[in-house]
């Protein structure tokens, strides 16, 4: 048992890992190399294929468990879940099913942790919530995170993960574009530094909005970034994509991320940044 | 009239478009051109203007006239360029302190190679930050469609108003069904399902106004925008963006 189970119980044959998977053999193939994992391997290596580097998706709560110090991580407005605000047909059923796949309330995950000892406040959008998507309660999640870290002068690190704005909450998602952008420019204004690190997929009105307007902009490898989607684009253009296209690389390429990092350095490379933006070590910061 | 009808009305053809409610409503139109990063795009067209004799810099996405023009024109899709030179354009404004006026028509931002390698989501994650901030009023107007973030990047305004007939979405009908219930063929249904005519923004508190689409329509724009930019304009800077700050907020 890993303290992964801490947080709560294992969701999928990934997350039991331990003695008991060891025993089964159960393994998991890479999507990109196809090479078979065995679970327990794949687990200490941070959920990366250890043949081709592949950075399989992971929920929030792995992340923070590997980014942010044993226990300090505070959950924020985590009592907060979406309502059917339009009627719209299948949505209730949909929000029920994305509970039961995530085990959490909703699509973002919000806190103040610390990272190698630093203050901060953190987001980690979920994959296995309707693909991370973006709808009033995600909005208003990351806002008041937002204005929390403005108040107490935090910076605020943010892992996004999102198919884009929740088609659901019609016109309401789209506002949570300008309402983030709001409380965002405003903890920028202040002075407080935002690092956001874009995971796999990061796409729509999430790109378009608060993934972009870190004042760092990581992103972890091979991840899918981009404003439309493959299809979408194929669809208009009438074309195959070149290979590559709206990569991490393909970002870093065109001036579009500050810089790539692999899963397993994220946790020094955040904590320097944090450093180099006035944050010290909550030890220190007591004397 | 289904919402679905409002969306063919919002599309049709003979539609009028953005440079035709800038030269109705305002005198002596000047447009500017140009990004300064890397090109023009026609898709969206910009400049100064005299509204009563007061300069106000006006932003419209333009679809095009005849065949030719529309191709152009992209359609009205606008590229990340388009977006930056708006962007340029009201920096400017603010630097002189006038009013900006923005002209919203486009299925939606440029769904193309080009507009992904110049950073498409960046561009508008721009605008969208800086209008929040931006210290001189802003007022946004649907004319006809409005196409999620590539409409949004110029409507985070001190108000936004809606032609009758003007839609306003998160993603098109089509784009809905086909991933909803992979069934193109439903776009009526989610043309419902969206809530996206005009009536329903002024329901939910998207826009303050519902312009009716009758010949006084331009007169009844410039009527609005002569009594409400000056009040904006006599508003203290912080009392002005924290109440845009408030607007949005309210979501």
């Amino acid at each position: 048992m890993n303290l992964m189970g801490l947080f709560r119980s294992p969701q999928n044959e990934l997350e039991k890992g331990g003695k008991e998977a060891e025993d089964q053999g159960i393994r998991n193939s890479c999507p990109k190399c196809g090479v078979q994992l065995p679970i327990t391997d794949l687990q200490e290596n941070l959920n990366v294929c250890s043949a081709c580097g592949y950075h399989f998706r992971i929920g929030p709560r792995e992340r923070i468990f590997f980014v942010c110090d044993e226990g300090s991580f505070q959950e924020l407005d985590g009592e907060l879940m979406s309502r059917d605000l339009l009627d719209f047909p299948g949505y209730d059923q949909k929000l029920r099913n994305a509970k039961l796949a995530s085990r959490e309330k909703e699509g973002v995950l919000c806190g103040t942790a610390r990272i190698e000892g630093l203050d901060c406040a953190v987001f980690c959008m979920d994959p296995n919530f309707m693909m991370g998507s973006m709808g009033t309660i995600v909005g208003e999640k990351i806002t008041r995170l937002f204005e929390h870290a403005t108040q107490c002068s935090l910076p605020v690190v943010g892992f996004t993960v999102s198919g884009g704005a929740r088609m659901q909450e019609g016109i309401l998602s789209l506002m949570q574009m300008a309402k983030t952008s709001a409380a965002l420019k405003k903890h920028s204004d202040a002075g407080n530094f935002y690092l956001t690190v874009l995971t796999d997929p990061t796409l729509g009105g999430i790109t378009a909005s608060f993934a972009m307007d870190g004042d760092v902009i990581m992103a972890e490898p091979g991840a899918t970034i981009g404003f439309a989607g493959a299809r979408v684009i194929e669809q208009t253009i009438r074309k195959k994509l070149p290979q590559g296209f709206q990569t991490a690389e393909f970002l870093l390429e065109h001036g579009f991320v500050d810089l790539i990092v692999p899963r397993s350095e994220q946790k020094q490379a955040i904590a320097y940044l944090l450093r180099l933006h006035g944050q010290s070590p909550r030890e220190e910061a007591a004397q | 009239m289904s919402a679905y009808d409002k969306v063919l009305l919002a599309r049709a053809k003979d539609r009028p478009t953005g440079l035709s409610y800038i030269n109705n409503i305002f005198s002596s139109f000047l447009e500017l051109h140009g990004d300064r990063r890397f090109a023009d795009d026609p898709a969206i067209v910009g400049g100064l203007a005299t509204l009563d004799g007061m300069p106000v810099t006006v932003i419209a996405m333009e679809k095009g006239s005849d065949m030719k023009d529309k191709v152009r024109r992209n359609f009205g899709a606008p590229n990340p360029e388009g977006y930056r030179k708006a962007l340029r354009l009201m920096k400017q404004a603010e630097k002189f302190h006038r009013p900006v006026v923005c002209f919203v028509d486009t299925s939606g931002a440029y769904c193309g190679l080009g507009a992904e390698e110049r950073g498409q989501g960046q561009a508008i994650a721009e605008n969208l930050m800086e209008m929040i901030g931006l210290k001189t009023p802003i007022v946004s107007i649907l004319i006809g469609e409005g196409g999620s973030g590539g409409a949004l990047a110029l409507a985070v305004a001190d108000q936004v108003w809606i032609l009758e007939n003007a839609v306003y979405s998160v993603i098109s009908p089509e784009g809905c069904a086909s991933i909803l219930w992979k069934d193109p063929k439903r776009v009526k249904d989610a043309a419902d399902c969206l809530r996206l005519t005009a009536q329903d923004m002024e329901e939910l508190g998207v826009v303050e106004k519902v312009i009716p689409e009758d010949e006084a329509c331009c007169g009844q724009i410039k009527e609005s925008l002569s009594e409400l930019l000056p009040q904006l304009l006599a508003l203290p800077q912080d009392e002005l963006l924290a109440k845009r700050y408030q607007r949005f907020r309210a979501f």
